[in-house]
């Protein structure tokens, strides 16, 4: 029988991917695609308490759909943010966008 | 019931590496929409019907061309070496790794209040009675924002000089 602590262990190596993937990627195009890993991650979480501590209710559901709602809302703005340093810059890759060190 | 499950966690797991790990930005982005896909099977397991078609249609559909068409947008040079990693693969693999383990900790270390009780046979109309009673002012701060990071979209993609 798949438990509750399946889904966790789950969601807990794919929140990891996804972390691990904002960290070591140059494009920053592939740094969002990181960030949505990580909220599906927490979304998978959400669903599967909502599933197995309180089945008759769907609040941890209701979650879901705010985090889906933000995440929609984190991508459009992050492209167009990733658009305008292109132009600015000339370039998407992270480690060239440094204007914060010296 | 349990192979659907085996299967779906491999395929999420097996395709949110090669996110990762794939050099071509192309085939991440379409191994993220594999993911987001495998994703929404498990929300059908869980018996979250109406969450799994959401997912279908925001991630697969909406957020994925959103991506793609940033790609198709910005992407200049070969696209074999689009997706290179940084010099930071050490320091990420190990702070992955941490992170794992203390969720890992974290899940082993607690007693879950499970309940047998079964689901609601179908999820739409209580999610509905949810968002316009008890969540209303969450749901109308969410069209907010949505309408915000639109326009916030737009004016910082359209590029407004001073004069316009």
């Amino acid at each position: 029988m798949i438990s509750l602590t399946h889904y966790l262990v789950l969601a807990a190596v794919l929140f990891s991917i996804g972390l691990f993937g904002v960290i070591t990627k140059r494009n920053a195009i592939a740094i969002l695609m990181g960030i949505e890993l990580m909220l599906n991650a927490v979304n998978i979480n959400l669903v599967a308490f909502s599933r197995f501590i309180e089945p008759s209710d769907v609040v941890g559901q209701v979650f879901a759909v705010f985090i889906i709602v933000v995440a929609a809302a984190e991508v459009a703005v992050g492209l167009a943010i990733i658009i305008a340093l292109a132009r600015a810059r000339q370039t998407i890759d992270a480690e060239e966008l440094h204007l914060l060190k010296w | 019931m349990e192979i659907v499950f085996w299967i779906t966690a491999f395929v999420v797991i097996a395709s949110a590496v090669g996110v990762v790990t794939m050099t071509n930005l192309i085939h991440s982005a379409l191994l993220l929409a594999l993911t987001m896909f495998g994703v929404a099977v498990l929300f059908v397991i869980l018996a979250a019907d109406f969450l799994a078609a959401v997912q279908v249609l925001v991630y697969v559909g909406a957020v994925m061309a959103l991506v793609v068409f940033g790609v198709m947008i910005l992407q200049r040079g070969p696209m074999n070496l689009s997706n290179m990693p940084s010099k930071h693969v050490l320091g990420g693999l190990f702070a992955a790794i941490a992170t794992m383990g203390f969720l890992f900790w974290g899940l082993g270390s607690t007693e879950w209040p499970v309940s047998e009780a079964a689901p609601a046979a179908t999820t739409v109309e209580p999610i509905a009675e949810l968002l316009f009673t008890k969540y209303v002012v969450a749901f109308e701060v969410a069209g907010v924002l949505l309408t915000v990071a639109a326009i916030g979209a737009i004016i910082l993609a359209k590029e407004v000089r001073a004069g316009d």
